[in-house]
Order: structure tokens, then C-alpha cells, then sequence
């Protein structure tokens, strides 16, 4: 009878794991297949060479080079703003603060995370594009600046708290090589601390990358829905996740051209992210200082 | 005058009194080895020489340590200047991620010593101290992590040398290293004593006996006794260190 039970418990765990492979490999099956059916149509080299991209105009261009632009745009001025202030947290709560504020500090900047991104979007829109419109003119009211800089906000947690991680399992005995040695904090941290820990500080940073080019109510909101090749900040862009939104909510008939650039425009995203995640842990298994 | 000098010093963590009125004088260019119990204190009074226990929180000194007849305590003394003029050897080899080279120029690096031409010799003229020259001279920039535990210790040791301490402290140096690899520490230490002064926690007793000059015997956060390395494996004064070595505790 206790044969049984365990056979059953064991059967549904395994049905629960397979569960979710299953969704993924659905979810790859139906992006590729919708997308081999739009390659039917539009050619693969336009698709990703043109630089102008107009599906939902009369006449209509394939280029996905705008939308890629747009993410990369948004993207990277994220990462310019998550970068240096999470790794600095990090520095500084590992290095610097006091243990007892570290473990008060560190779930308060989660918190960052946690706020729904449709709130990070408004806020670009109605705070921090205005804000930036009194020092910068000529900025547009939608713009891969505002999005860009509040997403780099947004991701500052993803940095600083697993980064912090990094440099908190780096052995203690390395801090006390460095003190002994007569570093100051400063020498410490970045002589010692940070490059000991540097496989897991480059995993938090791409990471954060991958969360930022998925991103997409904050860029949805803030950034526009104009497909342009352009890397200025000050006007409008569209990232491949707002291109997406845009037509999912709008009245695209199913099974035509148009709907399938959904899918063609979501495999592209899901290959951006699935390169990145892995990329990330072929550094975590490669660079990973072992201390024994 | 005494190279270290310790008067009257307690120290507690938080509540517990874990060094109790210490006073101990050690002489340049010999070596001192601490003996006693796990948790007697010694490792504790040796990082009060170079201040390592203010990384810790909660810790509490009071009484004088002098290096050199200068209080660190309590003279307003830059504290990572002060840790330069001491090295320290740790219980567990920890050379940095870096390459050999590196780790052995860390402290002239940071002391911002920029000319090829004395790295390079530093770095030759510690390893060849430290006994390990003839192991690594073809391949310097390989990965300190990629030397074997011994070879790694006296890295360590070549890398408090290359800042030319006058002290160097050793806690527990060779206990997690093989019996060859202890030997070659054991007369590393011997052939330093010329030029530093030299202080070591150990477990073992024989290495105690072989190596040092004086030795110094702690038993819960005191002090028992201080004396000449033979007459304390031969002699000893007090009933508690004549226990202690003969093996009837610890």
C-alpha cells in the first residue's frame, strides 16, 4: 500500500516537471512554426537586413533592424544606469555597511522589482520625461531616454543583490589576505573582492540585460511605437516586446501577414534572451573560482 | 627594547572575556610560537598585532600593544599603513585570483609601485626567500590557484616578504599542509629569523619545539607561561604546561 502511494507521489512530480518542459517546448514549437510559415512570405534576408520595418502600412517592409535598434537602445541606456549604481551598492553594502543595515537595506531595494512595471511606465511618462523636458528641450514626449533610464531603475536590484551574493561568497579568508596585506577598503574591494567575484557579477549583469530587453509595459508606455533606425535617446522608438503589444491589442486578423510578424518579431526576442541566459551560465560553470 | 611588546591586554567579544591581562615582550630576529587548546585565545592575541580584529564586530580592546615601542592602539596610527609593516601568513594558503606574479607584487602594487624592473626583482628575490623560485620561475604568470596547498602557502609567505615587514605573524601556517610541505615552511621560518621577527600560532608541539626560540603557553584567554622553547618542553614551570605538552589535556 505505501508502495503505491510513493509510485503515485512519484508519477505526479514527474507529471509536474514534465508540465512545464512541455509549455516551453509548445510555446518554441508554435513561435517557430508560425514563424517558418511567415518566412514562406517575406524573405529572411530582408527580414534581417531591412531597416525599415512597416507591416501594418500599405506598403509594407519587413526590417527588423528598428525594432532591434529600439530594444538595444532602451536596453543599453538601462544598463548604463543599473551597472555602475548596483555594482556601487553592492561595493558597498559587502564592503562598507554595517551587517545589521546590509540585511535591512538589501530587501528594501528589492522592493525595486517588485513595483508592477505598468507603474515604472507612467511614471516615465508623466514624471521623468517632463523632468528631463525642462533640461533637454528638443525631447520628445515619448522616448527611449525616460524608458531607458527608469528600466535601468527597475533593474538595479537584479545587480546589486546578486552581486552582493558574489561578493559575499567569496572566502573570508581572501578579505583577510587583502586587510593583512595593509589595502584600504577601497584596494579591498576592487582589487580583491570584485574580481574574485567577477563570474558572478557578469551573470547578474546579463541577467539584468535579459530582463531589460524583455521588458515591455515600461517601454510600451513611455518609449512610443514609432519603428525607427536610430540610436538617438531624445525621440521615439519601438522596441521588438512594444512592437507585439501594439499588434496584439489591435485588430489584426488572425492568420494573416501581419499577425505572423507577432511571431517572427517574438522568436527574434526569444532568441536575444535564450542566447543571453545561456551565455550566462556557460560563465558561471566556466569561471567559477574554485577555493578548496 | 622589544620588537612586540603586549601590557595588560583584554580583549572581549561582546560578552565573553576572551583574553584576560596579557603581558608578554618579544625580541627582534627569534622566532615565538603560541601553543594551547583550540579556542585559548592565542590566534586572537596574534591578530592584535596588526589590528585584524577590528574587521570583526563587536570586539573590545583595552591595554597596550607596542611595535617598535609605539602603541597601536592608541597613537593615532593609520591602520592599513601600520598592517604594511607586519605581514601575516594565514592558517588556510589564500593567494588572490590573480597569477603568481601578481600576488607576490600585490603589496607594491598597492602601495602604487609602477617600475618593471623592481617588480621584477621583487618578485624574484621573495620567491627565491620564500623557497619556491626554482618551482614557478618558468611560468610566473600562471594562476596562484593552480599551485598545490603547499606551494600556495609559500606563496603567501613570499607575498608578506615582498613588502619587507620587519614582523611576520603565522597562524597556524602549515596545519593544513602535508608533512614534506610542512617541513619546507618549517625551515623556511628558521632561515628568516635573521632578518625578521617572527611570531607563530601552532597546534603541534614538536614544531613549536623545533622551530622556536621562545614559546608561550595560553589556556582559556590567560597566558600561563613564557619561557625559553627547551625549558618548556623540558622544564616547565607551572603544573598546567606540563599537562598541556605531555599530553594529559588539549
Amino acid at each position: 500500500m505505501v508502495k503505491v502511494k510513493e509510485k503515485a507521489i512519484e508519477g505526479f512530480l514527474i507529471f509536474c516537471s514534465l508540465l512545464t518542459v512541455l509549455t516551453t517546448l509548445g510555446i518554441i514549437l508554435v513561435l517557430a512554426s508560425e514563424t517558418i510559415t511567415f518566412f514562406k512570405e517575406v524573405s529572411i534576408i530582408e527580414f534581417f537586413t531591412g531597416t525599415e520595418w512597416t507591416p501594418l502600412f500599405a506598403n509594407k517592409k519587413f526590417g527588423i533592424l528598428p525594432l532591434v535598434c529600439g530594444t538595444l537602445l532602451t536596453t543599453l541606456i538601462a544598463i548604463s544606469v543599473a551597472l555602475p549604481l548596483g555594482l556601487t551598492i553592492a561595493i558597498y553594502l559587502n564592503e562598507y555597511a554595517h551587517q545589521k543595515f546590509t540585511a535591512i537595506v538589501k530587501p528594501l531595494l528589492e522592493i525595486l522589482a517588485a513595483v508592477p512595471t505598468v507603474v515604472y511606465g507612467f511614471f516615465a511618462l508623466t514624471f521623468v520625461t517632463p523632468l528631463l523636458q525642462s533640461f533637454i528641450p528638443n525631447l520628445s514626449g515619448f522616448n527611449a531616454l525616460s524608458a531607458g533610464l527608469v528600466m535601468g531603475v527597475m533593474i538595479i536590484p537584479y545587480i546589486s543583490s546578486l552581486s552582493e551574493d558574489a561578493l559575499r561568497a567569496v572566502p573570508k579568508s581572501l578579505r583577510e589576505a587583502a586587510y593583512g596585506m595593509g589595502s584600504t577598503k577601497l584596494q579591498t574591494a576592487f582589487r580583491v573582492m570584485v574580481p574574485a567575484a567577477s563570474s558572478g557579477i557578469v551573470v547578474s549583469v546579463i541577467l539584468a540585460i535579459s530582463r531589460a530587453i524583455g521588458e515591455t509595459m515600461i517601454v510600451a508606455v513611455a518609449a512610443g511605437q514609432e519603428p525607427k533606425f536610430t540610436f538617438n535617446p531624445l525621440t521615439s522608438v519601438e522596441t521588438i516586446t512594444t512592437y507585439i503589444v501594439q499588434v496584439s491589442m489591435g485588430d489584426v486578423p488572425q492568420n494573416s501577414l501581419e499577425y505572423r510578424t507577432i511571431f517572427s518579431a517574438g522568436m527574434a526576442l526569444f532568441i536575444f534572451t535564450f542566447l543571453l541566459n545561456n551565455i550566462s551560465f556557460w560563465i558561471k560553470k566556466k569561471f567559477q573560482q574554485r577555493y578548496e | 627594547m622589544y620588537k612586540l611588546e603586549a601590557r595588560n591586554v583584554n580583549l572581549y567579544y561582546g560578552e565573553k572575556h576572551a583574553l584576560k591581562n596579557i603581558g608578554i615582550g618579544i625580541e627582534p630576529n627569534t622566532v615565538t610560537a603560541f601553543i594551547g587548546p583550540s579556542g585559548c585565545g592565542k590566534s586572537t592575541f596574534l591578530r592584535c598585532f596588526n589590528r585584524m580584529n577590528d574587521l570583526i564586530d563587536n570586539v573590545k580592546i583595552t591595554g597596550d600593544i607596542l611595535i617598535d615601542g609605539r602603541n597601536v592602539y592608541k597613537s593615532k596610527i593609520d591602520v592599513d599603513e601600520h598592517r604594511k609593516k607586519i605581514g601575516m601568513v594565514f592558517q588556510k594558503p589564500n593567494p588572490f585570483p590573480k597569477s603568481i606574479y601578481e600576488n607576490v607584487i600585490y603589496g607594491l602594487r598597492i602601495n602604487g609601485v609602477k617600475d618593471k624592473a623592481i617588480l621584477d626583482e621583487r618578485v624574484e628575490r621573495s620567491l627565491k626567500q620564500a623557497a619556491l623560485w626554482d618551482e614557478v620561475k618558468d611560468d610566473l604568470k600562471k594562476s596562484a590557484l593552480s599551485l598545490s596547498g603547499g606551494q600556495q602557502q609559500r606563496l603567501c609567505i613570499a607575498r608578506a616578504m615582498a613588502v619587507e615587514p620587519s614582523v611576520i605573524l603565522m597562524d597556524e601556517p602549515a596545519s593544513a599542509l602535508d608533512p614534506i610541505s610542512t617541513s619546507k615552511i618549517e625551515e623556511l621560518i628558521y632561515e628568516l629569523k635573521s632578518k625578521y621577527t617572527i611570531v607563530i600560532v601552532t597546534h603541534n608541539m614538536q614544531q613549536a619545539a623545533r622551530i622556536s626560540d621562545k614559546t608561550a603557553f595560553f589556556y582559556l584567554g590567560e597566558l600561563i607561561e613564557y619561557t625559553e622553547t627547551p625549558k618548556m618542553f623540558t622544564n616547565p614551570d607551572k603544573e598546567q604546561t606540563q599537562n598541556y605538552i605531555t599530553g594529559r589535556f588539549g
